[in-house]
């Protein structure tokens, strides 16, 4: 799986960093639209990076999002520092969240973001421990076709 | 039509919007409005911006009389992306702008 990349950058995000949540997506959407990508790719990817900083912003101390560019897909990772999660599958449901109202107040924590993020891409993928944090890797594939969602 | 203030993007109103999308949930705007879309939203912190921004929106307008806050309105003027203030409520927006012909985004599933 972990073929050379052409590129790749990472971006640290800072855990309960409200103001600021939503930068690095910004700033990795500035760097796919460089890489002259379809605009459709860079519209998944970008709400599905949203989304991913979001939960770091919200539930971890920290995280690094690494982008790598293949010829044919861009891969993220997502490793945080935070609580993990117990039960992945029970996240995975759309309306599933362990958010407070404050994170509802800045529109997000409605138990949204993971299946927003596996709607969005053709790879995705959830590893987590308890109390050390989780792992996100999700890829779009750069020549498919406009996913429907 | 809605007497709204504009705080970023007066030179860029010129604009054919296609539909609009109204909500206050992000994740709900990500996972369904379209690229080209109004939002139409009471959220005035930075995820407002940033959402309109990855999912490629038009323009935003702001409900109920609510300030952007500085991070939201900075951002919105550095991505040249319109951002407008109304004192009208959500429904009131929404039903101005449906009666001037606006139509809602179509849910893919």
């Amino acid at each position: 799986v972990d073929r050379d990349s052409l590129y790749r950058e990472s971006f640290p995000i800072k855990g309960d960093d409200f103001e600021r949540g939503g930068e690095v997506a910004t700033r990795v959407k500035g760097l796919l639209q460089q890489l002259g990508l379809p605009r459709d790719v860079i519209r998944r990817l970008s709400i599905a990076n949203f989304e991913a900083e979001m939960n770091v912003v919200m539930y971890a101390r920290e995280a690094t999002l690494e982008v790598l560019v293949f010829p044919d897909l861009i891969r993220v990772q997502v490793v945080d520092r935070g609580p993990g999660i117990a039960d992945i599958d029970w996240a995975m449901q759309e309306g599933h969240s362990t958010a407070t109202e404050a994170m509802r107040a800045r529109g997000f924590g409605a138990g949204l973001g993971l299946p927003n993020i596996q709607r969005n891409t053709d790879e995705f993928e959830v590893k987590s421990d308890v109390g050390v944090g989780t792992t996100l890797r999700y890829a779009v594939h750069t020549t498919s076709r406009p996913k429907e969602g | 039509v809605l007497t709204c203030e504009i705080l970023s993007g007066d030179d860029l109103l010129d604009l054919d919007i296609a539909c609009c999308f109204a909500a206050d949930l992000m994740s709900d705007v990500l996972a369904s409005a379209p690229n080209g879309a109004l939002l139409v939203t009471g959220l005035a912190s930075s995820q407002m911006v940033h959402t309109a921004e990855v999912a490629d929106l038009a323009a935003i307008v702001l409900v109920a009389g609510k300030r952007p806050e500085v991070e939201a309105l900075a951002f919105a003027r550095q991505r040249k992306l319109p951002l407008l203030l109304t004192g009208l409520s959500m429904f009131e927006v929404c039903s101005l702008l449906s009666q001037h012909g606006l139509r809602g985004a179509v849910r893919k599933e």
